[in-house]
């Protein structure tokens, strides 16, 4: 039989002034690798084993600074890049606002952290192989006995003579305490060993798959989502003509709607019709905002027909060129309100008002475009 | 009368028990078969969750139209409950860190039970915010995190502050009461003689070996934990409070919320802790530890902290008056003589009236006195956020826009439920868990501490 290794030499005392004193004698004997293991915290113990005091506030400093600055940090690029949005009126870095939840996550870093840190670093858990479990000695400490153990790493390690110092210090039940032999039949594939691997494989790989891929996209209830109502773009089936979207009625006049006398007949519009707007400013900036929504679409921002529908598509036409320059005004808007080609009609969607509005502004960006050299003097 | 003698400090824990007395007293219920009142008890618990399920399933299923919310009082009895179950906790937190800090010894002996009652207390809380969002399964949603529709939360809301503070609350009270279960999970890890409930106590203890070398971390962080979740507990209610005080209805925009509700929540926390104790004492027979002078103590903190809302209620009144607001003085006399009225005098009863018998030693001290008091407190505390809610919403600006309210029998279901779910948790806690502080208690029973010859 193998010779067991020796992990410490240990004893028991009655009480708090016992072992307090033992622990300064052990201290003046010279031994440094050695702990006291009591019930409860004893006053005065560090003091008397010469520790030095703990080190744990640094990390939760460290961890609290951490937390608000990570805060702070995360709530502006929100409010200020990422997404800004206009709350109340208030400036997008409104730090009172702020301030509750860089407290709230201030405090949940540095006291979760400090506890992560204090159980996994300082204390180096879980620890439950360690020698000292399931002794006498420990099942002893953990209930009303105040225990000392000079361990065996300690440079003056001997275990009689610790044995009669402990004794000479009025210990009681002084024992060997030995570490357990590390089994040496490990195998690395062990049957067992795999069958719980492969299961846990497949547990995890099963969890992940159905949480990922079928539970977030369960709705439990969703009648309010699900309605018997015709949605636009759909099939009817209540309708002859299959379509869910119903034009109006025939004869149905719109509010402030002005049947175009023209449809059809671009030669009489182009002779009749003028603009019948003032030519202004205000004018200019109606039209260019029928124009934005309306016909930048296809024909452009600046009406030069480049648009991502260019090349596929019966190609919108620039407006700059000599042709549409050289049509009167009831020519343009005649095409805007009778739709031309593939051009469909916008007299339902665009006022008359505004098809006036949209002509000038036409006109505005042809000359943008074709500038003239006088243009430039009159603007010295 | 007998005279007391002041130089002596009165024993926090009673005859001097040893330390293996005190191991075998606590651990006495996780050693023996439940009796007969333990089974009685927890089958009411579980018919009360059983009949909240009933509850909750017609809500889950037909959505939150069954309870008695309305417009315009869209908050009712789910805010109420939300409120006063944070309150609840609020009493456990304050015992285990703030009269810590104060070094308060004779906080050792209530200090895991109430710590455990707030953990409780703050789940049943979650509760009611949780459903009263109505598609509960989308309340991921609450939380900051990288998702497709690149949307954040709106960080400068009252409502966001408090998903964040009530889940750092639950979460720091948490680790708070772990850190401190750890050498208890050591010391019944000992003394246990049963096979499964060791590897369960080892699991737990993560190898606690009592070694100084770890006290002297561990007395720490318990400073530290208590340091933080000191701040924490006043910030919780203060948030809660900002859920309504940062709006503009009458009633609600007033900067007297934050201290009022946090003595509010100390107020109905610390009667219903007293209630509990009172059980649990007489049970587990631990009346040399949960000893009289804790209740009494506890007895004169609700007379505090109730002095404190009694004020808040008269001060209202006052700043409603000196502010010549109209809004607010029309929304005070509504409240004390509108449709409302009953509550509002119920909640002055039980609150400002009720704890004024404290005032008496014979009264302070007598357990069925106090019980009654601390239930009737509880019930005041209860109405109290009752009248703050409701009342201010049914009767606001406008007179058009006035609307009465009435609770359904799934808003008293929900309510049901909560109260299954903590009694439920408590009892299991008792059986389960030692509802007394190992280690805490045997370092302050007289002697067991070293005696300082010649003083520090």
């Amino acid at each position: 039989m193998e010779e067991k290794k020796i992990f410490s030499v240990a004893a028991l005392f009655d009480t708090p002034d016992d072992i307090t004193r033992a622990a300064k004698e052990t201290n003046v004997a010279g031994y440094t690798k050695y702990d006291i293991n009591t019930p409860y915290p004893v006053h005065g113990m560090e003091k008397a084993m010469k520790l030095k005091p703990s080190k744990l506030g640094i990390i939760t400093f460290l961890l609290g600074v951490g937390g608000a600055t990570f805060a702070v940090l995360f709530m502006s690029w929100v409010a200020i890049v990422d997404y800004p949005l206009v709350i109340g009126g208030k400036p997008f870095f409104s730090w009172p606002a702020f301030v509750p939840i860089t407290f709230e996550v201030t405090v949940l870093s540095a006291s979760v952290g400090t506890v992560v840190a204090m159980i996994a670093l300082f204390f180096k858990f879980p620890h439950n192989s360690h020698p000292l479990h399931d002794t006498n000695y420990m099942k002893r400490v953990s209930s009303d006995k105040f225990g000392i153990n000079i361990v065996a790493i300690d440079p003056i390690f001997d275990e009689a003579k610790i044995k009669e110092f402990f004794a000479k210090l009025g210990g009681k039940e002084i024992e060997t305490i030995y570490e357990e032999p590390f089994p040496k039949d490990i195998k690395m594939f062990d049957k067992r060993f795999i069958g719980v691997l492969v299961l846990i494989a497949i547990v995890t790989a099963g969890t992940s798959y159905l949480v990922l891929n079928k539970l977030l996209y369960i709705q439990p209830f969703t009648w309010m989502a699900e309605q018997d109502k015709g949605l636009p773009q759909t099939k009817s089936e209540v309708f002859s003509d299959g379509f869910t979207m119903r034009p109006p009625v025939d004869g149905t006049v719109a509010r402030d709607y002005v049947p175009y006398e023209y449809k059809g007949l671009k030669d009489s519009a182009v002779v009749n019709l003028s603009n019948p707007l003032p030519f202004s400013k205000q004018v200019i900036e109606k039209g260019k905002t029928s124009y934005d929504t309306y016909c930048s679409p296809c024909h452009g921002n600046f009406g030069k027909g480049d648009t991502r529908l260019r090349d596929q598509f019966p190609k919108p036409p620039t407006l700059h060129s000599d042709k549409v320059r050289n049509w009167t005004d009831g020519n343009i808007y005649h095409v805007i309100t009778n739709g031309q080609n593939i051009m469909p009609s916008y007299d339902k969607q665009i006022s008359r008002d505004d098809r006036w509005a949209i002509v000038y502004y036409i006109r505005v960006l042809q000359r943008s475009q074709n500038a003239k050299d006088s243009d430039f003097e009159s603007n010295k | 009368m007998t005279a007391i003698d002041y130089t002596q400090e009165i024993p926090v824990v009673e005859g001097r028990p040893t330390a293996s007395q005190i191991d075998e007293v606590v651990s006495i219920p996780m050693n023996t078969k439940p009796g007969k009142v333990w089974k009685v008890l927890i089958a009411i618990t579980s018919l009360m969750l059983l009949v909240g399920s009933v509850a909750l399933g017609y809500t889950f299923y037909y959505g939150i139209g069954m309870w008695g919310n309305n417009n315009p009082v869209g908050w009712g009895f789910d805010i109420v409950n939300f409120v006063f179950w944070v309150g609840i906790g609020h009493a456990g937190t304050l015992i285990s860190a703030i009269l810590f800090l104060l070094r308060q010894r004779w906080r050792t002996g209530i200090a895991r039970f109430a710590e455990a009652m707030t953990i409780f207390a703050v789940m049943c809380a979650g509760l009611f915010p949780a459903l009263h969002t109505g598609r509960f399964w989308l309340d991921g949603y609450l939380f900051p995190y990288p998702n497709q529709n690149h949307l954040w939360v709106n960080f400068t809301s009252p409502l966001l502050w408090d998903v964040f503070a009530v889940s750092t609350y639950f979460t720091v009270s948490l680790i708070f009461w772990y850190v401190g279960l750890i050498p208890d999970f050591a010391t019944l890890r000992d003394r246990t003689t049963s096979k499964i409930k060791k590897t369960i106590y080892t699991l737990f203890s993560l190898g606690w070996r009592h070694s100084t070398r770890h006290w002297q971390h561990y007395e720490k962080i318990y400073v530290i934990l208590a340091g933080f979740a000191t701040p924490l507990v006043l910030s919780v209610h203060t948030i809660v409070s900002f859920d309504f005080a940062v709006s503009v209805i009458p009633g609600w925009h007033t900067t007297i919320f934050p201290p009022y509700f946090v003595a509010g929540a100390v107020f109905s926390g610390f009667a219903m802790v007293q209630n509990v104790l009172i059980f649990v004492r007489q049970a587990f027979n631990l009346k040399h530890i949960i000893t009289l002078n804790h209740l009494e103590k506890m007895n004169q903190v609700m007379i505090v902290v109730g002095m404190i809302v009694g004020y808040a209620y008269g001060m209202e009144f006052f700043i409603a008056w000196y502010s010549g607001n109209d809004f607010e003085m029309f929304t005070f006399i509504n409240r004390a003589l509108g449709p409302y009225a009953w509550a509002y005098w119920i909640m002055v009863t039980c609150n400002v009236v009720s704890p004024q018998f404290f005032w008496f030693k014979k009264l302070r001290r007598s357990i069925p006195v106090m019980f009654v008091i601390g239930i009737i407190v509880n019930i005041g505390m209860w109405f109290e956020r009752f009248v703050i809610i409701v009342t201010s919403l049914a009767r606001d600006y406008l007179p058009s826009s006035w609307g009465m309210y009435t609770p359904t029998i799934y808003d008293f279901g929900i309510l049901i439920f909560s109260f299954g779910l903590f009694f439920t948790l408590l009892l299991l806690f008792v059986k389960t868990l030692p509802v007394v502080s190992l280690s805490e208690v045997k370092a302050v029973v007289d002697g067991a501490q070293p005696s300082h010859k010649g003083g520090h």
